[in-house]
């Protein structure tokens, strides 16, 4: 059997900001097969982007283990942990602030060759156009700077270099969130061609429930530093089994249903404790229980 | 669905401007819409289709360099040519705005009840008792159960939600005919935009605001708006009542704007059936 | 995301401090340069005319108390004031700016080591710290330039430290150390970049106080030696004769305090222009 791509064994996070200790991450399993996308969905601070920078290497967990490709990486040297990293790249969510506005955009995507041991420039400059090319950009676009290009395009820069080092695994952290719709389409299709030419591994963070159900396979519903549910994709959609999942999937406007204005009456969600289980509630779909002493407490 | 006479705003044939490198830009060419009390009208389109501008315009705030033409009435009064003290009454009294971000229009070292009282005192010449009550009761209209305790916290101690309510709730305290909200849930999460899109609704039956919503969720538009006008370019290319334009869409934009409108049944049906999973079709 | 940011990127006109600051500092510059060809008189011959004569039209200045011809001497002056100021500043801006780089990219403990030394430092005026370093080292122009060199270097780390520990946590940044980009290039290709503008920024303002230090020094007598026509050494032997000849303190002073004025005026616009560049996102 192969080992999944990427596998994140109870992780647990936290944050002490001005005397405030902050749980991003209370335990948080789950892993990613090799080509599979993984979306990450939940509301804002639930702790999606500390998981994502965490499995590539950005931030560190408090405890538990991070493994890629049946590997622990976490107890490497730095130096084998940054080398194994490198097959973990990234997509930040603002397409502004991620591309360095004084480099060409060559130079940027080319950054990544030279650092995996490509020395000849001139080698660089034809491999930054095949990737330029396969982003849907032309190949000229590489000496030119960030500021000449719209949202859109930026992203697909991004993508670029986010494909120099030859990863496995893409972390993509609300890669569409700041595009126009007609564009995220664009993105999300382009996404997907190349996880299917390149057999990438994608953790795909979003808390767009409709982004995650167009290119994922199995979705992770997160609350509160915790997985609440988790399974294949049109399983957690037309079966939500967690009051939350319930919660986000109702929120979603929809045709054909119209605001009355009256308040829907509050659901209780349940705290969930360490000792809470998951149980299976069909094929790969678990939902978090909340265990009977926690509850009285 | 505007009464026979005049409707709270009109405007009419509204341009803005801009003096760009290759020549004038127009952010906003010739649209024209009215918005009467009691109702929702949705200002639909992708980002640099001249939404905002016009509301800018509305509220006769647009950046200085722009160049406005056209006309636009609110409650009779011509916008343009009321002078600058009485177009700050005006906005407030007559017109409230809530912004995208929250966190921005809130001022973070004054408390809530210092800034929701500040326009009450300033514009209404309200006693700083009354303006209390009346920033109470607003907080009580956008559904907050503890008024008292949200007046004494400051903004960065509320959720993004909160926040928007409370802004909304800062805006109403003026009794507004009209509000126009320009974005109010795009920074907020699907589960906290479902609460303000219901409270906007709410607002609309209950107090009879009538609300501009400004939006680029067709989504949003097709659950809440009674009309809704789309916007590309600066035209309004095509409106009517919302359900009419969803369903029977007559534009090619509004068409392409619905095609690319991703829900999550689409996006199912989309997936491609792969090694065997369970995919819908 | 709203509408409203595309038109409004119009082009910001200059201020008018700028203008003043640059016309200032270029005829300063262009003084100080080309001194040995404007100047009438050798500034270290005595007896050039008579002794404290007011300023007359062979003696724009006047003269000082050895008959020697002040406009020659302030001009004079002037290159070795710029000069000291221009050592002082880059020298202090090259180390303290590499220190703040380290501070921000060297790992936490580092940073966190460095961080407070600098908040120490930083804490007393440079003026007092060039003052001690010169009481230690000894008087003379180099240890005087050494001094204010290094009593640039708190306030150099800090603005550095400020800037890369901002940049360092943009998703650019952290895009490239995922490519697997050493710290070294990383700081260099990518960082420096982008702080740079910035840092020329701040040297100018340090440039005025870096000029005003050296004054400073050569008044107490602990920078530039007495014959040597530096502008603080001019004012201290002009002190004795303040009641019948104040032109040998007007004239150096009014050059210190237009130097000063003009690199505040260039640095404090600059950095307003720099500062709220970056318009296109929020
Ligand atoms: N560097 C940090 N220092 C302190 N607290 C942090 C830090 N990074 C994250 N947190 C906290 O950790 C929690 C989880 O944050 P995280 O950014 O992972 O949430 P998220 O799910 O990505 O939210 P969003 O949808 O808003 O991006 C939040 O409470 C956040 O405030
Ligand atoms: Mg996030």
């Amino acid at each position: 059997m192969t080992p999944d791509a990427l596998t994140l064994d109870n992780i647990r996070k936290t944050f002490s900001s001005g005397g405030r200790v902050v749980h991003a991450l209370s335990g948080v399993s789950l892993s990613v097969g090799k080509g599979e996308t993984l979306g990450v969905i939940g509301e804002s601070g639930s702790g999606k982007s500390t998981l994502g920078r965490i499995a590539v290497g950005l931030e560190v967990q408090s405890s538990g283990k991070l493994f890629i490709d049946g590997e622990r990486v976490d107890d490497m040297s730095a130096v084998m942990r940054r080398r194994r990293l490198r097959q973990c790249q990234m997509i930040f969510q603002d397409p502004y602030s991620s591309l360095n506005p004084r480099l060409t955009v060559g130079h940027q995507i080319g950054e990544g060759l030279y650092a995996a041991g490509v020395s000849d420039w001139r080698e660089i400059r034809s491999t930054v156009a095949d990737l330029l090319e396969r982003v849907g950009l032309p190949r000229d676009f590489a000496d030119r700077y960030p500021h000449e290009f719209s949202g859109g395009q930026r992203q697909r820069i991004a993508i670029a270099r986010a494909l120099a080092p030859g990863p496995e695994i893409v972390v993509a952290d609300e890669p569409v969130s700041a595009l126009d719709v007609s564009i995220q389409a664009q993105i999300l299709d382009l996404l997907a061609e190349i996880r299917r030419e390149n057999r990438l591994s994608y953790l795909f963070i979003s808390h767009d429930m409709a982004v995650v159900a167009r290119l994922c396979d199995r979705v992770a519903v997160m609350h509160r530093g915790r997985v609440v549910e988790s399974g294949p994709i049109a399983a957690v959609i037309e079966n939500p089994q967690h009051p939350y999942t319930r919660n986000l999937l109702d929120a979603v406007p929809r045709f054909g249903r119209r605001r009355t204005g009256r308040k829907p009456v509050p659901v209780d969600l349940p705290l969930h404790g360490d000792g809470d289980r998951f149980v299976s509630v069909g094929e790969g779909h678990t939902v978090l229980q909340a265990s009977e002493d926690a509850a009285a407490g | 669905m505007t009464s026979s006479g005049n409707p709270y705003l009109t405007v009419r044939d509204l341009t803005v401007s801009f003096q760009g490198k290759g020549g004038e830009f127009h952010a906003v060419d010739r649209i024209g819409f009215e918005l009467d009390r009691g109702e929702i009208l949705a200002l639909v389109g992708e980002s640099g289709s001249g939404k905002s501008m016009t509301s800018l315009a509305v509220m006769r705030l647009l950046p200085q360099a722009a160049r406005m033409s056209g006309r636009i009435t609110i409650a009779g009064d011509d916008v343009a040519s009321l002078p600058r003290r009485q177009m700050e009454d005006v906005r407030g009294a007559r017109i409230g705005m809530v912004f995208q971000e929250p966190m921005t229009s809130l001022n973070p070292v004054l408390t809530i009840a210092r800034q929701m009282t500040e326009g009450l005192i300033r514009h209404q010449g309200l006693s700083r008792k009354a303006a209390l009550a009346a920033a109470r009761s607003a907080l009580d209209d956008v559904g907050f159960g503890e008024p008292d305790r949200v007046l004494s916290q400051y903004p960065h101690q509320l959720s993004g939600g909160m926040r928007q309510r409370v802004m909304i709730a800062a805006a109403l305290a003026l009794r507004p005919g009209i509000l126009i909200a320009d974005e109010p849930t795009t920074a907020l999460d699907v589960t906290v935009q479902a609460q303000v899109l219901d409270l906007l609704v709410d607002l609309k039956s209950r107090l009879g605001s009538g609300i501009l919503l400004i939006t680029h969720d067709i989504g949003v538009v097709a659950e809440t708006a009674d009309r809704v006008a789309v916007m590309r370019h600066g035209r309004i290319v095509e409106t009517g009542a919302t359900d009419a334009v969803l369903r029977n869409p007559t534009h090619d934009y509004t068409k392409a704007l619905l095609a690319s409108h991703l829900t999550v049944e689409k996006a199912l049906g989309l997936r491609p059936a792969e090694k065997g999973a369970p995919s819908r079709s | 995301m709203t509408d409203t940011s595309a038109p409004l990127a119009s082009r910001r006109r200059l201020p008018v401090s700028i203008l003043i600051g640059t016309g200032l500092a270029v005829v300063i510059v262009a003084a100080a340069v080309l001194a040995p060809s404007l100047i009438p008189f050798d500034p270290m011959r005595m007896a050039a005319g008579p002794r404290l004569a007011a300023p007359s039209f062979d003696h724009l200045f006047g003269t000082d108390e050895f008959g020697r011809d002040l406009f020659s001497r302030v001009l004079t002056g002037g290159r070795l004031s710029l000069g000291i100021g221009l050592t002082a500043v880059v020298s202090g801006l090259a180390i303290g700016g590499l220190i703040g780089l380290v501070a921000a990219f060297a790992g936490r403990l580092v940073e966190a080591t460095l961080l407070r030394i600098i908040d120490v430092l930083y804490s007393f005026p440079d003026t007092l710290i060039a003052l001690a370093l010169v009481a230690f080292l000894g008087p003379g122009i180099e240890n005087a330039t050494l001094a204010i060199a290094i009593s640039l270097v708190p306030f150099y780390a800090r603005v550095t430290y400020g800037l890369a520990a901002a940049e360092r946590a943009k998703p650019y940044v952290e895009a490239a150390k995922l490519a697997g980009i050493h710290t070294g290039r990383l700081v260099r290709v990518h960082v420096m970049p982008n702080i740079g503008q910035s840092l020329v920024v701040m040297g100018t303002l340090g440039f005025s106080s870096a000029i005003l230090s050296a004054a400073g020094l050569s008044f107490l007598g602990l920078g530039v030696q007495p014959p040597s026509p530096e502008w603080g050494a001019i004012l201290a032997s002009g002190r004795n004769y303040i009641n019948k000849a104040p032109w040998i303190l007007i004239f150096p002073g009014v050059a210190i305090c237009l130097t000063v004025l003009s690199f505040n005026l260039i640095g404090d616009s600059l950095r307003d222009l720099v500062d709220p560049r970056r318009k296109d996102r929020s």
